[in-house]
């Protein structure tokens, strides 16, 4: 799906838990995330600390977004 | 009735015309069979006739494609067969493109169905196993027995409209469609005869060859984030209470566009997921946990970014084939372009 | 490790007022089995029903599947750590309930449980349509929530199975094989060192609550990998607490009977020196799956394996746990062959898997469980079809008007199962 939407020209990052697969199907911008029953949020921590926690990784989507890549990249 | 005709193609060799000095010879019909059209006979018995046969020098037809697959097109055109068969053409590199070429041809253009045979390193069956149906033979001649009762109990097959099996049942090479069978061993049992054959060395066969992935480029990085209309797109099945489009929990059909109109935190009470993959105790509670509206919204509000999209689009991933993945995607693309959407983030589980 | 499984063959079932096993016909007292079911607060109601091979029975949504089996000599019982004690087992005698199973249906758990036929077409793509199966269909009380019902249901078909069991404690087996695995020691001296050393490592379904299998009552996902031996599982070590799609997830019934153990096992001493089982789990963090197939490659290692057989549960993200596990034991020497199955569209025509790497070029498919088929009309349902177009592998419109169901081949109990348990398979 990442890549059908780039391909029509708008960029994507791509937050997901299990990048070896993102990374076989081709995403281009790869954020990593947390379990794959909550990617972006964890049951464990307070409801203010699981907001501050998904803060976080959508400031790292937003940097991928705005970072001028050549290759498929993961950002950490 | 069930008396087909056939127009049979082979090369300069096996119309006996000649070898190597004689591959430059156009093509040419006859009426009636030659060649390995006798077993062809035998193979089909009284169900299907060979009518005509067109022979052709492997060089010619190879050095003029384009006027050589016209020329024997048209004579093929002309005997109104039912049914086209083409070599087989085991390891010989020019016919078999040549007889493939042909069979092409006379599928697409003449809407007949047509058939060839070669061997699996032939250049033509990479051209074209995945547009028409290659029995695989030897690597000579000498599989012509072996390979002529298979094509033809195959080209039966296709003439008659019966269904077509797997490759490994019919014969054919693997065409890049998977079906199923029934084998004769269970999977452990036949793991078990692959890995002794790896352990001594000797060839073995995978019964699923890797896929492979195609690449696109990146897009360009989003100058101004804090100008930019952000779109969510999830594979996580987030939809709202009561999944209005019955989304399928796995291999879904369809996605579903939602609006986030007005919305500042997805709870409990207002979404879900629709996702059979994953525990979804946890989404269910709170959908923020797969898609990021809480932390978008007051991004936008902060002015930290441009927009959150009024819209976000949701499928479920679970099982869902790339097929279906890639025609959602193109859908939801186009629909985003309209909406006037500069960046996505796409969240998966 | 020495066990011998003695086979009681069952030919029939049938209801009474007791409970027996006489003349290989399995005689079930309703209300006395029902009684320990019962008693969980979290189950409602609770019936029995048989369906017998050939019948005109469809049974859905179904949850796990289990053969009754009993201890009668050597340490443990069966189902350790979850029905009977934790204590090791796999050694001594075990009688077991052939050509019979327990069945658990109701309304829906997760999304995922599936068909069983017991005739037609649907039939032939399930091994449970050859069983004569006693089903336990339960419904929870309302608000229980998933979880809590998921183990109540779980805890009751074993229960039921393990009752069952102790039945055929004092028969006389109507065949019995011994199935005996070496020590390392063992495997070096002749004849075993002659021949090639070959491991097998089953994955796991690990994915979470609904998703989960458990070893000795421990919840996979939350061990690394480790080994265990063949006979351990022939007695119930490893059971299926596991709601992923009905055509690839492996039922207590499968892992009983698990088919890699038996061929390897088959094949010891002959051309193979089966060395040993890892197991190893499918977790939903990226860590634990580098984690888990680090400890497989590395377990595999210490076993000195020329060779070994993966086996996935399931479908997805496990794939890369499944891909991962074939790359390290492929860069660590051992040669491999992994058992899958494919998720390649109603059409045939999308990628078959969702991760890939080119030394995985030894693949068994236990077919395409994306293909459609048309299930048709029973003149009985066990448990409910309302949930048929919701299950994992059905859509909206899959349960027709005539009673007819169009679906994948996913929502069949055990059609594509990995553990190459069928003769399905794809090309």
């Amino acid at each position: 799906m990442v890549k059908e939407i780039e391909r029509a020209g708008i960029p994507v990052v791509h937050m997901c838990t299990i990048t070896p697969i993102s990374l076989t199907v081709g995403a281009n911008r790869i954020v990593p995330t947390v379990a794959i029953p909550y990617p972006i949020g964890n049951p464990d921590l307070s409801p203010e600390d699981e907001y501050e926690l998904r803060k976080k990784l959508v400031d790292k989507a937003l940097l991928a977004l705005t970072t001028e890549i050549t290759e498929q990249t993961i950002f950490e | 009735m069930s008396n087909y005709k056939v127009v049979h193609y082979i090369n300069q060799f096996f119309g006996q015309i000649g070898g190597e000095e004689k591959a430059d010879v156009p093509a040419e019909k006859r009426q009636g069979l030659v060649g390995p059209g006798l077993a062809f006979k035998q193979a089909f018995g009284d169900q299907a006739e060979i009518t005509a046969t067109i022979i052709c020098g492997d060089s010619w037809f190879n050095e003029n494609l384009e006027l050589a697959t016209k020329t024997v097109l048209e004579m093929i055109k002309e005997e109104k067969p039912d049914l086209f068969i083409a070599g087989p053409a085991f390891n010989a590199g020019r016919y078999g493109v040549a007889c493939a070429t042909i069979a092409d041809a006379v599928q697409t253009e003449l809407g007949i169905p047509a058939i060839t045979g070669m061997y699996i390193e032939n250049p033509g069956a990479d051209m074209f196993r995945e547009k028409i149906y290659i029995v695989a033979t030897g690597n000579s001649a000498a599989g012509m027995r072996k390979a002529v009762p298979v094509m033809a109990k195959l080209a039966l097959k296709l003439v008659k409209g019966e269904p077509i099996g797997s490759s490994a049942e019919e014969g054919f090479l693997p065409n890049g469609i998977r079906k199923n069978f029934f084998e004769n061993k269970r999977g452990s049992a036949r793991a078990l005869d692959m890995l002794t054959k790896k352990l001594a060395g000797k060839p073995y066969v995978t019964e699923c060859p890797m896929p492979s992935f195609d690449r696109v480029a990146p897009q360009p990085a989003i100058k101004d984030i804090t100008k930019a209309n952000i779109a969510i797109v999830t594979s996580g099945g987030i939809v709202p209470k009561g999944n209005p489009d019955r989304i399928e929990s796995s291999s879904a059909s369809k996605y579903g566009g939602y609006s986030l109109e007005g919305v500042d935190n997805l709870t409990a009470d207002t979404h879900e997921t629709a996702h059979g993959g994953y525990d979804p105790v946890y989404a269910n509670q709170d959908a923020d946990r797969v898609i990021p509206v809480d932390v978008l919204r007051q991004y936008e509000k902060d002015g930290k970014i441009g927009k959150l999209n009024d819209w976000f689009y949701s499928t479920v991933g679970n099982g869902t084939s790339v097929a279906s993945s890639k025609r959602f995607a193109t859908e939801i693309a186009g629909k985003l372009l309209a909406q006037g959407v500069d960046a996505v983030i796409m969240t998966s589980t | 490790m020495k066990l011998e499984l003695g086979y009681i063959d069952i030919k029939g079932i049938r209801f009474g007022d007791h409970n027996a096993v006489e003349d290989h016909v399995l005689v079930v007292n309703p209300e006395e089995l029902l009684e320990p079911v019962l008693a969980d607060p979290l189950i409602k109601t609770a019936h029995f029903e048989i369906a017998n091979p050939g019948e005109s029975i469809r049974i859905t949504p179904v949850k796990d599947v289990i053969e009754p089996r009993v201890k009668v000599e050597g340490p443990g019982g069966i189902f350790p750590g979850v029905i009977s004690k934790v204590h090791t087992v796999g050694s001594g005698k075990t009688h077991v309930l052939r050509g019979m199973a327990v069945v658990t249906a109701g309304p829906i758990v997760g999304f995922q449980e599936g068909i069983i036929d017991m005739t037609g077409v649907g039939a032939e793509y399930t091994p449970f349509s050859k069983l004569h199966n006693l089903v336990l269909v339960m419904e929870a009380v309302e608000g229980t929530g998933q979880h809590e019902y998921e183990k109540a249901a779980r805890m009751a078909g074993l229960t039921t199975a393990v009752a069952i069991g102790e039945l055929a404690r004092d028969l006389t087996p109507d065949e019995s094989v011994v199935y005996e695995t070496p020590t390392i020691a063992e495997g070096y001296q002749e004849p075993l060192s002659n021949l090639p050393r070959v491991g097998y490592v089953m994955m796991l379904q690990s994915q979470g609550l609904l998703h989960d299998t458990y070893v000795y009552g421990v919840d996979a996902k939350r061990t690394i990998s480790t080994l265990i031996g063949a006979t351990e599982l022939m007695d119930g070590a490893i059971i299926s607490g596991n709601c992923v799609s009905a055509c690839d997830k492996n039922t207590t019934y499968h892992h009983l009977n698990n088919p890699v153990i038996r061929d390897l096992l088959e094949a010891h001493g002959k051309t193979l020196n089966f060395v040993g089982v890892i197991i190893t789990n499918e977790n939903v963090y990226l860590a634990d799956k580098i984690r888990s197939s680090d400890w497989t490659a590395k377990l595999a290692k210490f076993l000195s394996l020329d060779g070994a057989i993966v086996s996935q549960e399931g479908f997805g993200n496990p794939d890369t746990d499944l891909i991962m596990n074939c790359t390290k034991l492929e860069n660590n020497g051992v040669k491999t062959v992994i058992i899958t199955d494919e998720y390649a569209g109603a059409d045939g025509k999308s990628q078959p898997l969702a991760d890939a790497d080119d030394l995985a070029d030894a693949v068994v498919t236990a077919g395409n469980a994306n293909e459609m088929i048309v299930l048709p009309p029973m003149e009985r349902v066990i448990g409910t079809l309302n949930f048929v177009n919701k299950i994992a592998g059905g859509h909206d419109g899959s349960l027709r008007e005539d009673g007819s169901i169009e679906t994948e081949l996913q929502a069949i109990m055990g059609s594509t199962n990995e553990l190459g348990f069928n003769r399905l398979s794809a090309r």
